[in-house]
C-alpha cells in the first residue's frame, strides 16, 4: 500500500478522534464498560478500518476481505465506534451499547452482526480462531489476511500460547497478532499481577516475526504492518504501545478506569478536551 | 409369557441383526465406525478436515490422515486449541472434526464449546473418543461419564450416542452434513453390532428396536445391546414384555417418541454408561415430568467415579449390566398403577 499523505494522517487523526468521542458517548449511555483499552485502541482500529484492511461497510460478507478479530471482546466500544465512523453502521447506534435488543452487546457476538468475524470475551481465544481462519485461507491459496487485536493481560491465558505455538508450526505469514500492550488489567499492573516481560523475547522464541511501535501513532503503526506484511514463512505480532485512557487526561495511565464507564460530568469533560484537540487537528497543529 | 420376536411390528423396519444369536454377533469398537465414516465424509466433501490432539490412532483419525493428508491437521496435545482453531476453520468455510478423548475434549474445552461452538454457530464436530466407564484400565481420569450432561445444557448443540460402530459411521456422516455445532459420543471397547447397513438413521429420530407394552427401556450407546438382551430375558424369566428405544439422539431429543413409548408402556427405565445425573435419562424425565408422568428408574453411574478395571467387569459393578437393567425393569413394572 502507498505511504500516507500528510493530509490523509490528519483524516486518520481526526477520524480517531471522533471514534474516542463515540466511545465517551456510548460508554455514557450504556452506564457500564470498560474505557481505558476501548479508548487507547482507538487509533489503531481507527488506522485498520481507515487504511490497512481490504474491507467493504457495504459488504461485510464479502469472502476476499480481511479478517478482524477483536479477542479482549470487553474494548468492544472502540470497535462498534470505529466501525460506525467507517460507515458499517450509524453513528446513533452506538448508543444502544449493552442495551436490551441491541446489536451491540457488552461483549461481542458475530451472530447478531456478521461483520465482527467472532464472538468474543472470554480472554484468550482469539489468536486461536484466527490461527484457524489464517490456516483454511493458505489451504485454499486464498490472499486474505487476518489481523487479532489482544490484550497484553489476555498472554496470562494458556490456549492464547497454544495458538502462538500453532501459529508458528503452520508458518502463518497472513496471520497478524496485535498487542494493546498498555500494562494494565483488572486488579492492577500486568507486571504486578502476573508478568509478562519479557513479551517480545516470548515470541522470538516462538518463532514469530516480533515488531513494536507506538500504538497512539496512527503513521507509526501503518508503518509497522505494512513492513510486516512483507515477512514470509512466519506469523507477526505487533507490540502496540499504548496509554491507557489515551486523549483523556484524568484518564490516562489509571488502571482504575479499565473496567468502568465516565459519568455524565467525566464525559462532558471528556467530549470537551477532544473537540478541543479536534480542532488542533484541523488547524493542523 | 408371550414371545414377542424382533421380527414383529415397528422393529421388524429396524433390520437389526439377529442379537440373541451371541456366538455369531460382531465385536467392534463404536470408534471404529467412527474413522470409517469420517474418511467417507472426506471424501464426499473436500471441506470436511479433521484436527486431532495426539490421539490419531486410538480416536480412529489415523485412516483420514492417510485416505486426506492435505485435509488433515495435527495440533500436539491442546484441547482448547482444538475447539477455537476450530471455529476459525469453521469460519472460513471448513467442516472440522476435532478428536480427543471426551474427558479432554469437551471435558477440558468446555468453555470454547459454549462460546465458539455453540454461542458463535459454528458448524465444528466433536468426536469425543473413550467415553464411560468402559475405557476400562485407564481409570477414573480418563472415563467421561459427565460429558453428555455438559454438552446437552448448551444450546444448539447436538449430541449423539450411536449403539454400535455400524451406527456410529452412519451417525458421522449424517452429522457431516448437517450444518450446526455437534458432539458425538463414542468407547473404546469392543462391542456388539445390532444394527445392519439397512438399518435406518436419522439425527433427532429415536429407534424402536424391540416391541412390547409393559416397559419402555430408553436406551443410548454400546448399552443399547444391554438392554436388548436384558429385556428377552425379561420376557422369558417373568413375562414382561419391553419396548427396547435406541434413544441415539440426546439433543434435539425425539420428544414424541419418548412420550408415545411412556404412554403405551406406563413405566421407563433410562439406560446409559454415563452418570444418572442430568444425562440423558434426565432429558427424558424433564419430557415426562411435563406432559406425561409415569413410574421411571434410571441405569447409569450413580454419583461417583470409575476406576481400573475390564470394561465388562466394570460396567457389571457400575449397575449398568443386564442383571442390573432387569431389576430397574421390575421394579418400574411393579410401579405401575393397576
Amino acid at each position: 500500500m502507498a505511504s500516507l499523505s500528510p493530509q490523509r494522517l490528519r483524516e486518520l487523526r481526526e477520524q480517531a478522534n471522533l471514534v474516542r468521542q463515540g466511545i465517551i458517548r456510548s460508554l455514557l449511555s450504556a452506564g457500564s464498560g470498560h474505557s481505558a483499552g476501548s479508548l487507547d485502541m482507538a487509533d489503531i482500529f481507527t488506522a485498520l478500518y481507515g487504511h490497512i484492511l481490504h474491507h467493504d461497510p457495504k459488504h461485510p460478507e464479502m469472502p476476499d476481505r480481511d479478517r478482524l478479530l477483536l479477542s479482549c471482546g470487553h474494548i468492544a466500544p472502540v470497535r462498534y465506534s470505529a466501525m460506525a465512523y467507517a460507515g458499517y453502521f450509524p453513528v446513533d447506534e452506538l448508543l444502544t451499547l449493552r442495551k436490551f435488543g441491541t446489536r451491540l452487546q457488552g461483549h461481542p457476538e458475530r451472530t447478531r452482526m456478521a461483520a465482527l468475524e467472532t464472538t468474543s470475551g472470554p480472554l484468550g481465544e482469539g489468536l486461536a480462531q484466527g490461527t484457524g481462519m489464517a490456516l483454511a485461507a493458505k489451504a485454499d491459496q486464498q490472499s486474505w489476511r487476518v489481523y487479532v487485536v489482544t490484550s497484553d493481560a489476555e498472554h496470562q491465558c494458556g490456549l492464547h500460547w497454544e495458538a502462538v505455538m500453532t501459529a508458528a508450526k503452520f508458518k502463518l505469514d497472513n496471520l497478524m497478532c496485535i498487542i494493546d500492550r498498555n500494562f494494565i488489567q483488572i486488579d492492577g499492573s500486568t507486571e504486578d499481577v502476573m508478568p509478562l516481560e519479557p513479551l517480545a523475547g516470548k515470541y522470538r522464541s516462538f518463532n514469530w516475526n516480533v515488531a513494536e511501535c507506538d500504538g497512539n501513532d496512527i503513521g507509526a503503526f501503518i508503518e509497522t504492518v505494512e513492513r510486516a506484511k512483507t515477512v514470509t514463512g512466519k506469523p507477526t505480532v505487533i507490540i502496540a504501545n499504548t496509554v491507557p485512557g489515551k486523549g483523556i487526561s484524568y484518564m490516562e495511565g489509571d488502571y482504575t478506569w479499565h473496567g468502568k464507564p465516565p459519568n455524565k460530568e467525566q464525559a462532558d469533560a471528556a467530549l470537551r478536551e477532544l473537540e478541543a484537540e479536534r480542532e488542533k487537528i484541523l488547524a493542523h497543529v | 409369557m408371550s414371545d414377542t420376536s424382533v421380527l414383529e411390528g415397528e422393529a421388524h423396519s429396524m433390520h437389526l441383526v439377529d442379537y440373541r444369536d451371541a456366538a455369531s454377533l460382531k465385536q467392534v469398537p463404536t470408534r471404529n465406525g467412527f474413522g470409517e465414516g469420517l474418511i467417507e465424509a472426506g471424501t464426499r466433501n473436500a471441506n470436511v478436515i479433521a484436527i486431532c490432539a495426539d490421539l490419531a490412532e486410538s480416536t480412529r483419525m489415523e485412516g483420514f490422515k492417510k485416505a486426506h493428508p492435505s485435509q488433515y491437521f495435527e495440533i500436539g496435545v491442546a484441547e482448547q486449541m482444538l475447539v477455537a482453531m476450530a471455529g476459525g476453520l469453521a469460519a472460513a468455510g471448513k467442516i472440522p472434526w476435532i478428536a480427543s478423548y471426551a474427558m479432554f475434549n469437551p471435558g477440558r474445552s468446555w468453555e470454547q464449546v459454549r462460546t465458539i461452538m455453540a454461542l458463535n454457530e459454528t458448524n465444528v464436530k466433536i468426536a469425543g473418543a473413550h467415553a464411560g466407564v468402559s475405557v476400562g484400565p485407564d481409570g477414573a481420569t480418563h472415563q467421561a461419564i459427565e460429558d453428555i450432561a455438559i454438552m446437552r445444557v448448551i444450546p444448539h448443540m447436538m449430541v449423539v450416542v450411536p449403539c454400535d460402530s455400524v451406527q456410529t459411521k452412519k451417525a458421522t456422516l449424517a452429522l457431516s452434513e448437517k450444518f450446526g455445532p455437534a458432539y458425538l459420543r463414542f468407547a473404546r471397547d469392543k462391542s456388539a453390532i445390532v444394527t445392519t447397513d439397512q438399518t435406518p438413521f436419522e439425527i433427532g429420530k429415536a429407534q424402536t428396536f424391540r416391541d412390547g407394552g409393559d416397559v419402555a427401556i430408553v436406551a443410548c450407546g454400546i448399552l443399547v445391546y444391554n438392554a436388548l438382551i436384558a429385556a428377552d430375558e425379561l420376557a422369558r424369566e417373568d413375562g414382561i414384555e419391553c419396548r427396547v428405544i435406541n434413544n441415539h439422539t440426546i439433543k434435539p431429543m425425539d420428544a414424541p417418541a419418548i412420550l408415545t413409548a411412556a404412554r403405551e408402556c406406563g413405566a421407563v427405565v433410562t439406560v446409559e454408561e454415563h452418570q444418572k445425573h442430568a444425562g440423558m435419562g434426565s432429558r427424558v424425565a424433564e419430557i415426562l415430568v411435563q406432559e406425561h408422568p409415569v413410574p421411571m428408574e434410571f441405569i447409569g453411574v450413580d454419583d461417583t467415579f470409575g476406576q481400573s478395571g475390564d470394561p465388562v467387569e466394570l460396567i457389571e459393578f457400575y449397575g449398568m449390566g443386564t442383571k442390573s437393567i432387569k431389576e430397574a425393569a421390575r421394579r418400574a413394572y411393579a410401579r405401575k398403577p393397576r
